[in-house]
Formats: structure tokens, sequence, C-alpha cells
């Protein structure tokens, strides 16, 4: 089910440089069946007509709240960021398909990778597979130390955590590439990616054979719910050119080698 | 049994309200069927079919302007044998009492034939959307639309009506110096009405990288913001032909449905609203009677001629 609805606004902090996390509470929540679906905000303005995709974070269905984590990139997503608690948000969702997490898992390994903004969508992933006993390895990419985010978060939900910045100013200095080349890829279970585009190939390129990794693709978007086809993707591998998928409502969430990044 | 207000008959379509979602901004009716009934809609405009399937155009597809919307999806369709195969019989299943109008779109004469033949005999599409004037492809005419070419236009047109089995409506263009001339020359190749506007050309640049935001490097634009230059070119046709008009760009609301109606359209196409609100079409239906109270409009119908009347003098 797909709902339309004026959600409560429960908190909205910057919690980085143009980074906002706000919880909002609804009935959409307890529609979300996976994480990493999304929601599709309306940004309250009148001259804003399209609505802003934004991946839920985390997710608790008992008090029908959500995370959403979002960076301010323009005009649209400022006039969000001065929203205040107790006002309310015009929320389309949830929109997606989610993480697979139904595995199997005969090594109860999981392999987590996000980059920058990508990140946030990650957070209830983890949660979730640590709860069910899985082993959780965490690799976090920023570009410098003032982007880190969700730090503490990932801590929690995860038996290992490194983190890397592209200036070194936190952590290692380098991406989530070189810390893949010093782990065997092949002895997780399941493998999950969200962020740049960049980051995505640098995943997919490591994990081509791999047979349960996941990537988590970013298009714009108008509908969200897959009647535009402004957000497709080519299909890998078909020669024809013509065939694609839908990253609103076939996606987010794709296997390494199901389309073209 | 209780007159119905806001039926509105034209060739080929027996309306149970005037309001349906315009072609490119609604898919092929399965994705808003997730959030309502079809059947509350007059009909429904399908995306653009064309012979072959076509992915269309690079993304980044969409941007936003100031109230209104950037497009560049290229007529990406699965073909008409796979629209014919597959989505019409499913709005057949689910809605059957639903008169679809089919959007063809083409690159020649033959393929505007070859399209509006082949799906003008499937049984829930009671008419056509013949595309003369999508902004976004090349039309193999030095990147001109054929909507902008009387002579084109007419031929085009005239190919479509001698093999439809169902009235044909054309979708004209604002991209034009004169519509009237490219509306005379349609009517005279046997259209039934026109579908106006299509999306106005335009563009949008990043900052940074000084490029255009949407890989096409033009998009059609659509949304409130083009409502104006709707009703005004909507008027000039309607002023010089008597041709029913389905008018769209930039309705959003039963306000501007009405007002469109003024300007002589007939039935209204609700396109870029539907991204901004799903339910655009169902709100802008309930809206209709309490506004029609408002200002004193007994039924649609009589309304549409009225105006029209008005209009033609």
């Amino acid at each position: 089910m797909i709902l339309q609805e004026d959600m409560l606004i429960v908190s909205n902090i910057n919690i980085a440089p143009r980074v906002f996390r706000m919880v909002l509470k609804g009935e959409i929540v307890l529609d979300i069946t996976a994480p990493d679906q999304f929601l599709h905000i309306r940004v309250p303005s009148p001259d804003k007509i399209l609505r802003r995709p934004i991946s839920i974070s985390e997710y608790n269905k008992t008090d029908k709240s959500c995370v959403i984590i979002y960076r301010v990139e323009g005009p649209g997503l400022a006039v969000v960021s001065d929203m205040q608690a107790g006002q309310t948000l015009d929320v389309m969702g949830p929109l997606g398909n989610g993480f697979d997490m139904t595995g199997p898992f005969p090594n109860g390994k999981a392999l987590i990778i996000g980059g920058g903004i990508g990140t946030p969508p990650l957070v209830q992933l983890a949660k979730d597979l640590t709860v069910t006993g899985i082993a959780v390895t965490v690799l976090l990419g920023f570009a410098q130390q003032s982007a880190v985010i969700l730090e503490t978060e990932f801590a929690a939900a995860s038996s290992q955590l490194e983190i890397v910045t592209d200036d070194g100013s936190y952590g290692q200095k380098g991406n989530v590439g070189l810390l893949m080349d010093n782990l065997d890829l092949m002895s997780y279970d399941a493998i999950y990616a969200c962020g740049a585009q960049g980051m995505l190939k640098a995943v997919a390129s490591r994990t081509e054979t791999h047979p349960n990794a996941f990537i988590s693709m970013e298009a714009r978007m108008a509908c969200g719910m897959g009647a535009c086809y402004a957000c497709v993707v080519h299909v890998a591998g078909d020669e024809t050119g013509q065939k694609s998928l839908k990253v609103c409502d076939e996606g987010p969430i794709f296997r390494v080698g199901e389309v073209v990044i | 049994m209780t007159e119905n207000r806001l039926a509105i008959q034209l060739p080929g379509l027996d309306l149970k309200n005037p309001i349906m979602p315009a072609s490119g901004c609604f898919g092929f009716g399965q994705e808003y069927a997730k959030y309502y009934d079809l059947n509350r809609l007059g009909s429904i405009m399908i995306k653009a079919t064309t012979a072959d399937a076509r992915f269309g155009n690079p993304t980044p597809r969409v941007a936003e302007t100031p109230s209104g919307m950037l497009n560049a999806i290229g007529l990406q369709n699965p073909g008409v044998d796979a629209v014919i195969a597959e989505k019409l019989p499913w709005l057949a299943t689910h809605f059957p009492e639903l008169p679809i109008i089919a959007n063809v779109a083409g690159f020649s004469n033959e393929e505007y034939a070859i399209v509006s033949k082949k799906i003008s005999r499937v049984k829930n599409v009671t008419a056509i959307e013949l595309n003369i004037s999508c902004p976004n492809v090349d039309h193999g005419n030095q990147g001109l639309l054929i909507g902008q070419v009387p002579e084109l236009a007419y031929a085009a047109v005239k190919a479509a009506v001698a093999v439809s089995e169902v009235p044909v409506y054309v979708k004209l263009t604002p991209s034009v110096s004169d519509i009237g001339t490219v509306a005379k020359a349609v009517e005279d190749a046997g259209a039934t009405g026109f579908t106006m506007i299509n999306t106005l050309v335009g563009t949008r640049y990043h900052l940074q990288t000084r490029q255009p935001i949407i890989a096409n490097g033009t998009g059609g634009m659509s949304g409130p913001a083009i409502f104006p230059v709707a009703l005004k070119l909507i008027r000039q046709v309607a002023q010089q032909s008597s041709l029913p008009i389905i008018g769209m760009g930039g309705v959003d609301s039963a306000e501007s449905a009405l007002e469109m109606m003024i300007a002589g359209a007939s039935a209204i196409g609700i396109g870029t609203a539907n991204f901004t609100d799903p339910f655009a079409c169902p709100k802008i239906i309930d809206n209709l009677p309490n506004l029609m109270d408002k200002y004193g409009i007994t039924d649609l119908a009589s309304f549409v001629k009225n105006c029209q009347e008005e209009i033609r003098g």
C-alpha cells in the first residue's frame, strides 16, 4: 500500500554542514517493508512542484516514527531544513523496493558499504541484520571529517566499523574501495552498498561474481512511482539498448550486474 | 436517475467527467491504480506509443523550474505490440468501462499510420491523440517538430486518419509563430479535434559545471507556469475552429480547469499536477460541483457550449 499523508515533524536538526536529521511520525511508517525504501516529500512552497525523494534511515513501527537524513543542495530542501517540530510535511510513501535481507547467510556475515549522504539508508539495514545475529562489517567513506555522520549509530549496529575520508582528516585516508581490497569479499554472505555513482562502480567492479551483492541507485525523479519514466537505468547486457528498469519502483536496490551504473 | 452534471460528450469519448490524466504523466495507468479507482476519471491519455520499443533519452531527464518542470523522456515506451498485448488488456480487465485515449507518436507518416491502425482496433481505445509535437525527439526533419510545419502536420494527420477506426485528436505544439495555421492544416487533414498544448521548450544549467541539467540539453516545460500560454493558444484556436479541444497545460485545480473551459476547452488533461499530488485528478473532479454551484453552472456540457458560443460569436 502506498499512502499520502501529512506527517508530523518531531524534530529537524542540523547534524553536519548542510546535512539535517528529521524525525517524522505517521501511518506511512506501518507500511514500510524493508530498509532503504524512500519517502517522496512535497516542499511546502508553491513554486516547488516536484517532490524530493529521501531515503528512510531508520524506522520504528511501535511509535510510527521514522528518520530521514538529507543534504541541502538547493532551495527546495533549504525550505524543508527551516521547518520546525510540530509542523507537518506532505509525504508520499513508502516507495521503492528496499534491501533484500533474505540471504541466505550460511557464514553469518554481511558487509555494508556507504559513502557520504548515501550512508543514512544503511542504518536500519545494519540494525536489522545485527538483531538477527549476523555479524555486520561496515565501511564508510566521507569527503572530510566535518562530513562524517552516523558513526555512533553504525558502531552500535556492527561488529566492525571502518571509516575513511578523502583527505585523511578522519580515519584512514582514501576510499572504501581500498578498504574492500583488504577483505575476503566472498566470505560475506551479502554485500550492500549505497553512495555516489563512482563508489557504486568501485563496489560493483569488486563484487561482480558475488551472488548477493546489492547497490542502491540514486536518480532524478518526477512521480516517484513508475509513471513518468524519468529515472530509468539501462539493463546490463541488453544488446538492444531498449530495456530499462525504473529506479523509483523497480529499485532503488538492484543486484550488482543487473543494471548499468 | 440522477443527471450527471459533469458529463461531457465528444466524438469517441463518452466522459463521465471532463478530467483525464495527460499523456506521459500517468504511465499506462497501473501505477496510479495503486492510489485510487481509475473509474473516477473521465478517461486516461496513455503514454506515447511508437511502432518499436524505445529507451528514450539519456538521464537525467527532469529538472525543476519556478512553478514548473522540464522533461526530456524521449518517448520511452515498449512499442505498440507490447502496449496492445499487455498494457491495454490490463486496463480493459480492471476498468472495462473507462474510455482510453491512445497517444500515437512516430518518426514518419508510415509509422503514424502503422501505430494508429493497430491501436485504434483495440476495444477500449475510443480515441487517438496524435502526437506531432514532442519537443524531445528529432523527427528527421532537421530537428523540427512535425507540428511546426503545416504541410508536415497535414501529411501526418492524413496518414493516421486514413487508417484509424476511432476519432483522431491532434496534439498541437505552442512552439509556432501562428498556431492557427497549423490548426487549419490539421483540420483540413481530417482531424476530429485538438489536444493542446504540448510542452514549451526550455533548458536550465548547473552553476558549477555550466552544463544543462537535462542530459538532452533541452526539455519540454510544463506545470502552472505555462498555464497562461495554454489559455491564450486554446482561445486562439477555438475562435477559428469549431473542432473540440481537450485543453491542458498547467491545470492543477478545479478553478484552472473551469478557466480553461472558458478559454475554449471541452475537456481537460492533467499533467504535471499528478507528480505534485498523486490525487490531483480525483481532487479536481470532487471540487468541480462545489465550484459550479459557486458560479451558477448547472451542468458542464451547457457551460462548455455557452463558452464556445461566446467565443465564436
